[in-house]
């Protein structure tokens, strides 16, 4: 009989466990960028998180392929041009959340509601002081002039920031002339384009070449330690229409069995509470304007952003990366 | 040679159909044409993709050679100091992933490399230094990273040559220099054009090291396609092209190894012992080689390591390591198990279907991992979206019944390394006469017999290389390990993709230093075996 009873406890037991909620997220970030956060939910609400990481192009496979079967209640991703994408290839639902839209600016989500900005990173110019003199700088645009010529670094036109970047002017100028830019940049390079930012940023600071264009994080992980970096900061086109900025963010899956949850888990990403741990992690800034950025970061002082809405940087993507194949650029 | 023999067929296929399914899948894709990319893909692409590739190809095999036989023959043939060392040291660089050397190397020698950096502070200027990130140094570290398999599976093919055949050369007049052109090589053949196509399809599929390089290969081709231009099929489409090129380089090498049959038996012969300047220089190319491909990358891996561990070891490690391992050991047993019955049934049923299914069924090694985890992933995930409503009606609450299982994890991993592991095996067996079956028939000994009891025996050697080269690839591998894992099933490889999705370079050091020590063991090992035959 007290056998019985145990037995009794024990199943009541494993029944609470079983009821523990979860969240299932496929993630494109990296793990120790989000786990934390996920513990610090877990701990806060007993929501259990559960996370798939892969990169960007299988996880969409993947939901693909899964359809309707799919565990996945939310997809995790950087860069507005895959958000955009997972949203076009149907694999995110709509959203209505109050808190989302107070908590995310309106440029940096999709206007459908499939997904919002979680944090925002900048690409920018950078540049040698002993090579280039600030007041030279200017805009994007401007380094295509010769007066540039053997003085530009790029990094490769396959990573995404840069598609994005392109896909951005041809919604401001156009595609003719926005051709003619990048031209212009591949005429000025003063080496082979570069595998990823930090190593730019590190011939930049060689004097390898005097200026670049790379996101902030990854100036910001090589300040954070080594503060007497041979390369400075310029915010691009102030004067203009402002700096490129672009977002790593999330949606829910349209086949979401966990909707609600999914949609709480991103409410309290884009709160305070969380937008420190999540932008701070990787030196980024929040997307929540009520939230202060980290030290180091704001250390960069303030500037403009272009508020184009992000989903045009998806729209945009593919006849930026033709653009950029005719142009030369590699 | 008969073109049909249904025994064979019937047997071989359900090991064909592993790879047959996911490049079917990958195949599919011609159905729905894509005209404007592949306008696009015809202007702007395609033609400096197939000059690249061609001359990769071209480099890595003349590279591979270069550094595999020479390496070869000295450790296995010859005596001098050190020989013992750098037999088995030669084989390290198997378990030192491509990307990691790439990585090393040009992070060393670059414009803002240690080596410029001094040149620019004693003279001024390192504007004369060669440039790392060209052609060239594509081919260098491919070669670099890919020789092992050429040394590998040459220097088998030299232990068990025996001296025998190079002494009757000689009796006969022939210098020793001519001895070995004319008699060592050729006999080598099957083996060395063995590793050279393992080395070509590893250049093929790679995306790693040509990415670090932003060298536009057909691969980089495929993923631009697919994550840049956002079209799967085109990029399917591209893959499927790689698939004929690669079955194309699966046709010239069974027309290089030549209708001949070889065999010879294992020999403990007299070493050619070099003179002392001899020995010396074979000495110093051995410790070059060996400096430059595994020892530079290893101390550079180390001293990332020391400044991460702190942050980055945590209680997870140990399940990583296990997994890695435990993952990779199976992989390497169940694909040289299908290997074997590949060899055996090619040996048993000659016939042409069974060599254009056993083709087929070592394809997978040259299709980029990505592409072939999605062709793999496809086809499992419908099949789960069959059984998942009878599993709902049955009670269970699931959404995953096959993807996200171990087993269908072991069978993709097969499905790309079967390549790996027919090599080796098929060389040992093209040594086998078939006069020794005859004469095993002749005591009596049955069909189903002699696999066990003569072939088996004397495929040891090759069987041990094949479980070795799977399991260190197997660890190193990533893109199906990725999709097709269980949830939380995360190995070392997954956690250098982790560090290495967000450019952290530095942090992959900790779980890819892992990867190359767990890839040593089995180094030591099949050396030691070698050795002792």
């Amino acid at each position: 009989m007290k056998r019985f009873g145990l037995t009794v406890i024990a199943l009541s037991m494993l029944a609470g466990l079983a009821q523990a909620e979860t969240v299932t997220v496929y993630s494109a970030r990296n793990e120790q960028l989000i786990k934390p956060l996920f513990d610090a939910y877990t701990k806060e609400t007993g929501v259990e998180v559960k996370v798939l990481t892969d990169k960007e192009g299988p996880l969409m496979a993947r939901l693909q392929a899964e359809g309707t079967n799919t565990p996945a209640d939310m997809l995790i991703t950087v860069d507005a041009g895959n958000l955009w994408q997972a949203s076009n290839l149907g694999l995110l639902k709509t959203v209505k959340s109050e808190t989302l839209n107070k908590n995310v600016p309106a440029h940096l989500r999709d206007d459908k509601g499939q997904w919002y900005g979680l944090s925002v990173r900048a690409r920018t110019m950078f540049f040698n002081p002993d090579l280039v003199k600030a007041e030279d700088l200017s805009t994007y645009e401007d380094l295509a002039d010769p007066k540039w010529k053997g003085k530009l670094c790029l990094r490769t036109s396959k990573k995404v920031y840069n598609q994005s970047l392109v896909a951005m002017m041809i919604a401001q100028y156009g595609e003719a002339k926005t051709e003619k830019i990048v031209r212009g940049w591949v005429a000025n390079l003063a080496t082979d384009v570069f595998p990823d930012d930090t190593k730019l940023l590190q011939a930049i600071a060689a004097g390898q070449c005097g200026v670049g264009i790379a996101n902030t994080y990854y100036f910001g992980r090589i300040v954070d330690k080594d503060p007497k970096f041979n390369a400075r900061i310029f915010w691009a086109n102030q004067k203009t229409d402002g700096v490129h900025v672009n977002v790593s963010g999330a949606g829910v899956t349209r086949y979401a069995k966990n909707e609600a949850g999914a949609v709480k888990l991103m409410e309290w990403l884009s709160s305070d509470k969380a937008q420190n741990i999540y932008a701070d992690k990787d030196l980024e800034f929040p997307v929540n304007p009520a939230v202060k950025a980290d030290k180091l970061v704001s250390s960069w002082g303030p500037f403009k952003s272009n508020v184009i809405n992000m989903s045009k940087a998806g729209e945009l993507q593919s006849q930026a990366v033709k653009l950029m194949d005719r142009a030369g650029y590699k | 040679m008969r073109f049909l023999s249904p025994r064979g067929a019937i047997l071989l296929t359900p090991i064909a159909l592993l790879t047959i399914i996911p490049l079917f899948v990958v195949i599919a894709s011609f159905l729905h044409p894509e005209p404007e990319i592949w306008q696009h893909l015809f202007e702007f692409v395609l033609p400096n993709v197939l000059k690249n590739t061609g001359i990769l190809l071209l480099g890595v095999s003349f590279g591979v050679l270069l550094l595999g036989v020479p390496l070869a023959w000295l450790t296995a043939v010859c005596q001098f100091p050190g020989r013992r060392f750098f037999a088995w040291a030669l084989m390290l660089p198997l378990a030192m992933p491509a990307y990691v050397l790439a990585f090393v190397m040009v992070g060393f020698l670059d414009f803002t490399g240690p080596v410029q950096t001094l040149l620019r502070e004693w003279t001024g200027s390192s504007a004369w230094f060669p440039r790392i990130r060209s052609t060239g140094g594509v081919i260098l570290v491919m070669s670099l990273a890919f020789y092992p398999y050429v040394y590998l599976l040459a220097r088998n093919a030299f232990l068990t040559q025996g001296k025998r055949a190079l002494e009757a050369a000689q009796m006969l007049g022939m210098s020793r220099p001519r001895a070995f052109w004319k008699v060592a090589l050729p006999m080598a053949r099957p083996w060395l054009i063995g590793g050279m196509t393992l080395a070509l399809m590893e250049t093929l599929a790679d995306f790693g090291t040509v990415s670090i390089f932003n060298f536009d290969t057909f691969t980089t081709a495929i993923y631009k396609s697919w994550f840049s231009l956002f079209n799967l099929t085109a990029a399917s489409q591209l893959a499927s092209l790689l698939v004929v090129l690669v079955v194309m380089i699966l046709g010239v090498e069974r027309w290089a190894r030549g209708a001949r049959r070889y065999h010879g038996r294992i020999v403990a012969a007299e070493r050619i012992v070099l003179t002392q300047s001899q020995g010396l220089w074979a000495a110093a190319a051995c410790s070059l080689v060996l400096a430059i491909a595994f020892i530079i990358p290893m101390v550079q891996l180390i001293v990332w390591t020391t400044q991460v561990w702190r942050v980055d070891f945590d209680a997870r490690y140990p399940g990583f390591i296990l997994r890695s391992v435990g993952i990779s050991l199976l992989a390497g047993l169940i694909v040289t198990g299908f290997a074997l019955l590949l060899v055996y049934i090619q040996r048993r049923y000659p016939a042409r279907i069974t060599s254009i299914l056993v083709r087929l069924a070592t394809v997978g090694y040259a299709v980029p991992g990505t592409v072939l985890a999605v062709g793999v992933f496809i086809p499992i995930a419908w099949l789960d979206n069959q059984l998942l409503p009878i599993a709902h009606v049955l009670g269970f609450e699931t959404f995953q019944i096959l993807k996200g299982s171990v087993a269908v994890m072991l069978l993709a991993l097969a499905a790309r390394f079967m390549a790996v592991g027919f090599q080796p095996i098929d060389g040992a067996m093209q040594r086998i006469s078939f006069n020794q079956e005859d004469a095993a028939r002749t005591l009596g000994v049955s069909d189903r017999g002699l696999l066990w009891r003569l072939h088996i025996p004397l495929l040891r050697g090759g069987v041990f290389t094949a479980v070795l080269m799977v399991f260190v690839d197997v660890m190193k591998e990533m893109p199906i390990t990725l999709m097709t894992r269980p949830f939380g099933w995360d190995t070392l490889a997954v956690r250098v993709f982790e560090m290495t999705s967000e450019g952290m370079w530095e942090s992959a050091a900790l779980p890819s230093l892992l990867i190359v020590l767990a890839g040593l063991l089995p180094v030591i090992l099949l050396v030691r075996k070698s050795e002792g035959q």
